[in-house]
């Protein structure tokens, strides 16, 4: 059985560190785990996704519609962006922070309204939050993909001291308190 | 030990255990980390060259001198440097030399899809299909035992999804490799005579090469049910896992040149039906059909675009997972130009003059996107200087003065030069804009000739353009501030009213390098705002429209000031 992640957001928000978080721990448990991003022209303010995938064995390197287990978004119209990819008792962890892509900045399109509320009706679990607040709380906006990881450990077995040696592994000492805040913020309030 | 690692710093961590000494490479998407691991190793020296044939050239020194080499590119670079790989099929090596080429099924971050399978097939040098990091670092290995023991160069192809993918790896400990030098005429100098010799041994290698991959063990069989027979090779194999599991036997190729023969009839002859899975052109197919084998292959998969597990369940006609369903009309989030980003200054003037626009491959070719839609070609590194000399010498009057190149720093030294060169040797009467932003922005900030640095940072030789280009022969060369928006219009102007070629150099670094120290963030005054939209003409990120007046957002506006010289109420500030 592959249990399978993904994170999603837009170029520049910090979704690598969140993947490291995530494979480090999965592959400190003895999972297989396979991680895949996608580098380059997307990073430029698109639309980026890393899947990440673990179990017994992993064969193929990304999540396909109707795959995933979790989706972690670090901004709400990439999470609406995503719901094929999500299987239909799967879950949605979401940042409520709206960024607005180009068409919308040049006036070309406008952000969809109430799309929590839209992707309840269309059956998805979903658990939406302000990480962006909880990082601001824990000290730098910087934070929020370690919130949001937080609150996706809701989910897992994994203990909270467990979490801790995996984000001290993947982060480096200076920042290390910031981002334990940010994890114990996003999991427990 | 185990761990998470990148295929790109598998790759590079093979090129370690193996003892390469001399990597020279161009960056590339998906291709780059590869050489940026490498050069974390202090036992490997590494660099970036000015273009991938003289990466591959440079490797060929360095193996022909006796120690193990590298060269990585992506798969147009193998284009660029196919005229060395060619005959040094024919040369053949001395210590062991290993070419990284990264394809691009899907085109996250490409201009086309070819497969470089064929320059394998063409060049008769054997390629390495590796799938995962372990078979990344280990295939790296193998390939120099094959490079010395059958004397050539070895391709290892990589691909987006291999190349991105962080998959467990087990490694190993550095051995250290050396060869004499010994000087062989007849070996080394491809004049007709001496290549006339060595196109037969090439043949020979050749068929040693077939036998080898019969037997070697990089070419697998994974039994499984045999109601189904599947051949491939890469990311294709990881799919077909995913799809059939042990539902299917599986034939999986870990060499892409030369393919077995025998390995595959035996294969045929114990399943019901054969299928052939690969990504783009149907090479294993082909060949499989070529043997007399009945196999279905691009008839039910396709030709174009990148695979995955449901796109194989669903040609193959077995059942996909569905997911759920939200009736949204959701907008795009395409890429565009940072904020603060040199080259929109630019491309303003330039959209604003409507003046044609023959591009390059970099950031800048967001130019074309809206709202500036300032770039009208974009076909291969450099081609932007050759193609407009071509443009002016077919329309002559008719297009003079209204049409310019744009071409960034990086691929100016790849192969824009050359293109300078034929302009100021063939005299036609364009002008070439080079964006200089001190860097080799779109892969990610590598360092190339002009930046005055080397690939781990330390100070290096640094290519001076306007003397560069003044040497050419152009008496019109001129260097802008692509935030002054006058000055830059104005040069843009003059040069093309000049009857003469000429260069305009725009300088300014990328602002996203670490040293690039940004202005604080521009605000609107709403009352002296009359929502005229002058500034949306930008395309920045930083600037919308909310309640009908303009608005900056401050987490995002560099202060660059671009938008304040287009604003005739004072309102940004």
């Amino acid at each position: 059985m592959t249990t399978n992640i993904m994170i999603v957001g837009v170029g520049g928000q910090g979704s690598l560190l969140a993947s490291k978080l995530l494979g480090q721990i999965l592959l400190s448990a003895g999972y297989d785990v396979k991680v895949s991003e996608v580098h380059g022209m997307s990073q430029r303010g698109g639309s980026v996704v890393t899947y990440v995938r673990y179990g017994d064995k992993v064969y193929s390197p990304i999540i396909d519609k109707g795959e995933a287990d979790y989706i972690v978004s670090f901004e709400l119209l990439e999470a609406a962006r995503y719901v094929d990819y999500l299987k239909p008792d799967g879950h949605i962890v979401v940042n409520t922070q709206q960024i607005d892509p180009m068409p919308v900045i040049a006036g070309a399109a406008t952000y969809p309204e109430n799309l929590v509320e839209k992707m309840k009706a269309a059956g998805v679990n979903i658990d939406a939050f302000d990480a962006l607040g909880v990082a601001n709380e824990a000290g730098s906006v910087k934070a929020v993909n370690i919130a949001l990881l937080g609150r996706l450990s809701r989910h897992f077995r994994f203990t909270q001291e467990e979490w801790e040696a995996a984000l001290e592994k993947c982060v480096p000492p200076k920042f290390l308190l910031l981002n334990k805040k940010a994890f114990e913020l996003g999991r427990n309030n | 030990m185990k761990e998470l690692m990148l295929g790109n710093k598998a790759f590079a961590r093979g090129l370690y255990e193996a003892g390469c000494l001399v990597a020279s490479s161009y960056p590339g998407t998906p291709s780059t980390e590869i050489t940026e691991e490498a050069a974390k190793f202090d036992d490997i020296y590494c660099e970036w060259a000015p273009n991938e044939k003289v990466a591959m050239e440079v490797a060929f020194g360095a193996a022909m001198a006796g120690k193990r080499s590298f060269c990585g590119m992506k798969h147009v670079g193998l284009n660029v440097a196919a005229d060395p790989l060619y005959t040094m099929s024919y040369t053949g090596v001395n210590a062991g030399m290993v070419i990284a080429v990264a394809d691009d099924a899907g085109m996250h971050s490409s201009q086309n899809e070819q497969d470089s399978r064929h320059h394998a097939i063409a060049s008769k040098v054997p390629m390495l299909e590796p799938s995962d990091s372990q078979e990344t670092l280990d295939f790296v290995k193998k390939a120099y035992e094959i490079s010395e023991e059958f004397d050539t160069p070895v391709i290892v192809k990589m691909c987006t999804r291999v190349a991105h993918c962080q998959s467990v790896v087990e490694t190993g400990e550095r051995v250290e490799f050396s060869k004499p030098y010994v000087k062989d005429i007849a070996k080394y100098v491809m004049m007709p005579a001496n290549a006339k010799k060595r196109h037969p041994f090439v043949e020979e290698r050749t068929k040693k090469l077939i036998e080898f991959a019969e037997t070697s063990g990089i070419n697998r069989v994974e039994e499984g049910d045999s109601s189904i027979g599947i051949i491939t090779s890469s990311t294709s194999y990881l799919y077909a896992k995913e799809v059939f599991g042990d539902k299917a036997s599986v034939l999986k190729l870990g060499m892409a040149n030369p393919l077995p023969v025998k390995l595959i009839l035996d294969f045929a002859a114990k399943v019901d039906k054969l299928y052939v899975i690969e990504e783009l052109d149907p090479i294993i197919e082909n060949h499989c059909k070529a043997l007399g084998l009945e196999v279905i292959g691009k008839d039910a998969l396709p030709i174009t675009g990148e695979f995955s597990q449901n796109l194989i369940a669903e040609k193959l006609g077995i059942e996909k997972p569905e997911g759920l369903k939200l009736d949204e009309e959701l907008p795009m989030r395409p890429p565009a130009m940072c904020s603060g980003c040199p080259h929109r200054g630019v491309f303003y003037v330039l959209s604003k003059n409507k003046i044609t626009v023959l591009g390059d491959i970099g950031c800048y070719t967001l130019g074309a996107a809206a709202p500036l839609n300032a770039m009208h070609m974009t076909l291969c590194m450099g081609g932007s200087v050759s193609s407009i000399h071509g443009f002016n010498k077919a329309l002559g009057e008719e297009a003079e003065g209204n049409n310019v190149a744009v071409i960034g720093v990086s691929p100016f030294m790849h192969s824009g030069m050359t293109g300078l060169a034929n302009i100021a040797y063939n005299q036609s009467n364009s002008t070439v804009i080079i964006l200089d932003n001190s860097i080799t922005g779109m892969t990610g900030h590598q360092q190339n000739p002009t930046t005055g640095y080397n690939i781990k940072g330390d100070p290096a030789g640094k290519i001076d353009l306007e003397a560069l280009c003044k040497a050419m022969g152009f008496n019109r060369v001129r260097v802008v501030d692509p935030y002054d928006l006058a000055a830059t219009e104005a040069a843009v102007k003059e040069e093309l009213a000049a009857n003469e070629p000429s260069v305009i150099i725009s300088r300014r670094p990328c602002v996203l390098l670490k040293y690039v120290k940004t202005n604080p963030p521009l605000s609107v005054d709403t009352d002296k705002c009359r929502s005229c939209k002058m500034c949306m003409k930008l395309g920045c990120p930083s600037i919308s429209f909310k309640d009908g007046k303009a608005h900056i957002d401050n987490t995002l506006c560099t202060g660059c000031g671009v938008c304040r010289q287009l604003c005739k109420f004072d309102a940004l500030n």
